[in-house]
């Protein structure tokens, strides 16, 4: 099994991550997960009721928090001077002067990524360039996938000529539905090879996938055909991100781990929008898998306006009066 | 820490609760809590106090008004006078009162939960996230309960007074338990919290207060076990409500034997949780934390035995292992802990104790890395391996944070190995098939059974145990019947309404008058397990006729055969697992193959008992009738599914009890014999059964009779002879579940009394007549009721 080494993500703290080779598809790993949902459900209640991250804490975490984003805008109107904007603030995430109040200037705080569709990729590397934040594209007929494979691959070349380092891929939930496992392995597959050295995120869109125990298969079968990361949501579907579909995919990245020793990322994406939302992932990572992956190199948020609200809840912190967002400059 | 080394470290640091506003309230009490009686507040009679402490940090919380017999009379008094005009309130007052501790209890939450935690040391987060929200639940439930008391439990009435001794591990929501279905019921409370956790239930005893609930309704008893023993003994307590160790529950059954009080015990545990190989394994983890490192695994029910499956045993035990070192211990205000302190430092030494007793036996032990706080009552989530069914810390219940792991191989040994113990709390089954788990469920020896979840309590559904672990239900209705008595037991009397025989007939040996040569012809004998045997001593009593003239010899059954009946009852677990539908057809067969025989019986009453002709038909043919409405009933005595209010199904399942003991009311002949082994036998009990001495030849009549049913063998035993003596063997006998006496106050003590050392759930008439003929009383739901254990089955679902 070769073992790629990983391009610095984030070049302010590089975390060196061993890349993930993948497996030979091997039905044997995932075909016995059975998940009880309730059991789940029950956990994911708890999780952010058995810990509690106050004051200076917070404002650390909120801080780490805004490292894990993938600044995010993927909608039809977006246009070069929107994708500038979104850029400005990925690089400028926190006004100076709370950065300065809290003594973390130093820091260099800026998102995980920029995330944006095809056409936009472009304008984000040009903006970006020099701050080290990578660019993330969608891809593969985002949001549905449902468009032809080679056309599919040919988008993520483009794509990858086009600076993008990170690819977010949809996977056919169709071939989950019907169980073709191996197809999916094979996409999956394909894809990786087609990224080379750009990080692929498989989004698994959770919430077409009708059970927790599809969740957990599509994830073994995403991480064995080669993915950097697994992914929930494009942020379409009716149900996105939640902390049930997280815990079972932490479940199954921690067991690969166990298995082969890779550490795959994760990315909840679609509706975290509060600090309490990003704390209580955070928590669940930090439960899960443990310190390791509270790293933009092995955790993301794909979220467009939570980091107004860490903004605000950081200005808070400071002068205990609650915050306004018309304070805090937009993306 | 400054944000920036935060940001290196990500570590959660602390985060307390605030517990001013709990504070403040202990000081505006002057840190002194008295006792609620009538209305008031009131001071010990002789002034006594002790200290409760905060076992987080040891501090002295309160001075604790130490209750004497002087004060809980007092109580008992105010309650007595309360009494009537309470359940006079009617239904819909009460509800009214209920709703409003409800609402109440609601409004200061926060404040029930802080003083929870500082008093017990419970984690905050436990306090507020299931105690206190259960306790409110369970007043709202009661409400209801207290609202369709009439029409729904239309023959029930009030016991009276009840004594109700709670213990420290969830100290509001044992008070909850035990209050609202007793005020709901019109039943007025003398309680006693534990002595290491009083401060809730004066908070509580306020509120009472505040809601205006009418003077000596709730009288508060502050104290120790000498107060708690007051209440048990005192005379004016028509019922004692209990939860606590299994030792103090049987000086208890011991103390109130023969006074008539009823009783509900809830005691200890060491309830299995079996893990099979096909479950999904990471939540069998968070199973497990729930199961043992909830409440410090100071809980009765804790899942405290983990069996699993040796195919899984590795990866399973590797994945607890790993979880337990994310376990975080500590100052209970803590929000972000996960065990809080145990409750004192006498517990703590129990704790240490019973661990260094498990690794001296060959234990290897596993503790969470996290480590614990250097003051106060800390002891870490606990792993002990390398133990069998053989080891003390696999048998006996620890109450603490200390979970002991084996392995099985099959589903049959796994059940095998849950049922291996003295408890019968709960269990809880980890399967992700539904046909497995549904097949160990019933096998489980277990009030409490819960399928791919643990520790789940709702108000709805019914709490309690099997064996040792105590009797009587809390919550749904099948926890209404321990508040309540049908309206003709309070009417029935001391004296019978037949004429009972002038002279205990078997028992004069010494009968001057000779016996017929041909009726010594008769031969009658035992009838165990489907077989008719000479008893083992070799003895045979006279029988005679309603004139005095020896008719006939029975055998004189002892201690050996009551062993050999049981033995053979025991084999008849056919019979259990049958259909009902199948033992209808049995009954009405037996109704069928009596009737063929109507005439041969009616002559043997009329011949033992003097009856003329038309009243021992009369006697026969209820008795027939009563076969139907037992065999009826076989298959209609449905179990419930609870409403609970999470997506679960909440299967209330009546069970068969198992061996009953029934000693027949000796003035009942025939009828009292049918109408006493037909409902025991039709819900799949088997029954060892001592007939009334008089009319013991119409019992060994009635075994040909059975010989030609289709009964399987020992589903009914019948022993003649000596009842006193039979009845003292049978009470002593460890491996019968029920007995049911109908004989003398002082028969009915012994039962009761000897009951203690494995919680026979006893069913005695303290020397009061039953009406035989009155099917109110002969036919009541109480022998349905009587001849079942209730199991809760929680079965969480979700594709």
């Amino acid at each position: 099994m070769s073992k790629l080494t990983s391009p610095q993500i984030n070049q302010k703290n590089p975390v060196h991550i061993e890349r993930n080779s993948g497996l030979n598809f091997d039905p044997s790993l995932f075909t016995h997960i059975n998940i009880n949902r309730s059991a789940v459900e029950r956990r994911a209640a708890t999780l952010g009721k058995r810990r509690s991250v106050k004051k200076q804490h917070q404002a650390a975490w909120l801080l780490k928090a805004i490292t894990f984003i993938d600044l995010t805008t993927l909608a039809g109107d977006d246009t070069p001077g929107k994708v500038k904007r979104l850029c400005q603030k990925a690089k400028n995430p926190v006004r100076k002067d709370i950065l300065q109040a809290l003594d973390v200037e130093d820091l260099n705080i800026t998102t995980g990524a920029v995330c944006v569709y095809h056409n936009m990729i472009t304008t984000a590397v040009e903006s970006l360039k020099g701050s080290g934040i990578p660019v993330a594209a969608v891809s593969t007929g985002f949001p549905a996938g449902q468009t032809p494979l080679n056309i599919k691959i040919s988008e993520i070349d483009a794509s990858v000529a086009a600076g993008a380092t990170e690819i977010d891929i949809v996977i056919s939930r169709e071939k989950v539905l019907t169980g073709d496992w191996q197809a999916i392995y094979d996409e999956v597959k394909a894809y990786r090879s087609a990224c080379k050295e750009a990080h692929l995120k498989t989004i698994l869109a959770t919430g077409e996938l009708a059970t927790l125990t599809n969740v957990a298969k599509a994830s073994w079968v995403c991480m064995m055909a080669g993915a950097d990361f697994i992914k929930t949501s494009t942020g379409k579907e009716p149900v996105n991100a939640t902390l049930e579909f997280s815990l079972v995919m932490v479940r199954a990245i921690r067991e690969y781990f166990e298995l082969t020793g890779y550490k795959i990322g994760y990315k909840p994406a679609g509706g975290i929008q509060t600090t309490k939302q990003a704390i209580e992932y955070m928590i669940l990572m930090k439960e899960e898998l443990g310190n390791d992956w509270l790293t933009p190199e092995l955790f993301r948020f794909g979220a467009s306006s939570l980091l107004g609200d860490i903004e605000r809840q950081l200005e808070h912190h400071l002068t205990g009066s609650y915050s306004a967002s018309y304070r805090h400059a937009m993306s | 820490m400054s944000i920036k080394e935060i940001f290196n470290t990500m570590d959660y640091g602390t985060a307390p609760e605030n517990s001013s506003v709990a504070k403040a309230w202990l000081q505006n009490k002057n840190n002194s809590f008295d006792h609620y009686i009538n209305g008031q507040w009131q001071s010990p009679s002789d002034n006594k106090y002790f200290p409760s402490k905060n076992p987080a940090n040891n501090e002295t919380l309160a001075q604790v008004a130490d209750g004497n017999s002087t004060d809980v009379d007092a109580a008992v008094k105010a309650a007595s006078k309360a009494q009537k005009a309470w359940y006079a309130l009617g239904g819909h007052k009460r509800a009214k009162y209920l709703y409003a501790l409800a609402r109440q209890i609601q409004k200061h939450s926060r404040l029930f939960s802080v003083l929870e935690t500082l008093d017990n040391g419970k984690p905050i987060r436990e306090s507020r996230d299931i105690d206190i929200p259960l306790v409110a639940r369970h007043f709202y439930h009661h409400a209801g309960w207290a609202q369709l008391m009439a029409s729904e439990l239309p023959n029930a009435e009030p016991l009276g007074v009840v004594g109700q001794i709670i213990p420290w591990n969830f100290p509001l929501l044992m008070l909850a338990w035990k209050v609202a279905p007793a005020l709901a019921m019109g039943n007025t409370v003398v309680l006693k919290p534990a002595e290491f956790t009083s401060a809730t239930a004066v908070l509580f005893a306020q509120v009472c207060d505040e809601i205006g609930l009418p003077k000596g309704v709730f009288n508060l008893i502050l104290g120790d076990g000498k107060a708690g023993q007051a209440i048990v003994e005192h005379n004016d307590i028509a019922k004692i409500a209990f939860t606590g160790s299994t030792n103090v529950g049987r000086i208890i059954r011991k103390a109130t034997a023969g006074t008539g009080k009823k009783i509900s015990l809830e005691l200890g545990g060491k309830s299995a949780f079996m893990v099979f190989e096909d479950a999904d394994l990471d939540s069998v983890v968070e199973g497990v934390v729930d199961a043992i490192w909830f409440n410090q695994g100071q809980v009765c029910c804790a899942g405290s035995r983990l069996l699993v499956q040796e195919s899984i045993n590795d990866k399973f035990i590797a994945k607890l292992k790993a979880r337990m070192d994310k376990l975080v211990v500590g100052d209970s205000l803590d929000k972000s802990i996960d065990m809080g302190a145990v409750v004192d430092q006498s517990q703590l030494n129990t704790i240490k104790k019973m661990v260094q007793l498990g690794l001296d036996e060959g234990a290897s032990l596993y503790q969470c890395k996290t480590g614990t706080p250097e003051n106060g009552c800390f002891y870490p989530p606990t792993l002990l391996t390398n133990v069998e069914p053989a080891s003390t810390v696999v048998q006996q219940e620890i109450f603490g944070p200390v979970l002991v792991a084996m392995t099985f191989r099959t589903p049959k040994e796994a059940v095998q190995i849950a049922n291996n113990s003295r408890y019968g709390l709960a269990a809880s089954i980890w399967s992700e098939n539904i046909n497995l788990a549904l097949d160990i469920a019933p096998q489980v020896k277990a009030g409490v059974v819960w399928i791919n979840c643990t520790n789940m309590f709702d108000a709805a559904a019914g709490f309690g145990g099997y064996r040792e672990s105590g009797f009587g239900r809390e919550g749904g209705k099948e926890g209404l019947y321990e508040y309540v008595k049908e309206s003709w037991q309070s009417q029935l009397s001391t004296k019978s309404l037949t004429k009972a025989p002038e002279k205990a007939l078997i028992k004069n040996k010494a009968s001057t008058k000779a016996a017929s040569k041909q009726q010594i012809d008769c031969t009658a004998k035992l009838y165990i397990g489907g077989k008719q045997t000479r008893p083992d001593n070799g003895y045979s009593l006279p029988v005679f006729d309603f004139s005095g003239v020896q008719i006939a010899e029975v055998p004189d059954g002892s201690r050996k055969d009551v062993r050999n009946a049981v033995e053979a009852a025991n084999k008849a677990t056919g019979w259990t697992n049958t259909s009902g539908h199948n033992r209808a057809q049995v009954l009405y067969f037996i109704a069928e193959n009596l009737t063929a025989r109507q005439d041969e019986f009616c002559q043997r009453i009329c011949q033992l008992t003097g009856k003329n002709a038309k009243d021992a038909e009369q006697e026969f043919s209820l008795a027939i009738s009563r076969i139907f409405t037992w065999a009826a009933w076989c298959d209609k005595y449905d179990g419930q599914i609870h409403q609970v209010p999470t997506r679960a199904v909440s299967l209330a399942m009546k069970e068969a009890m198992g061996n009953i003991a029934i000693v027949a009311p000796e003035e009942a002949g025939f009828l009292g014999m049918i109408s006493t082994i037909m409902p025991a036998i039709a819900l799949g009990n088997r029954v060892i059964f001592v007939p009334s001495e008089q009319t013991s030849l119409l019992a060994t009549d009635f075994y040909q009779v059975l010989n030609t049913s289709d009964l399987p063998a020992g589903v009914i035993n019948i022993i003649t002879g000596d009842r006193d003596s039979l009845t003292d063997t049978l009470a002593k006998h460890y491996d019968i579940e029920g007995f049911w006496y109908w004989g003398t106050s002082e028969g009915s003590k012994l039962v009761e009394f000897e009951a203690a050392p494995t919680m026979k759930r006893t069913w005695v008439n303290h020397g009061k007549y039953f009406d035989w003929y009155n099917n109110e009383q002969a036919q009541s739901e109480l022998f349905l009721r009587n001849s079942v254990e209730i199991k809760n089955i929680w079965v969480p679902y979700g594709a």
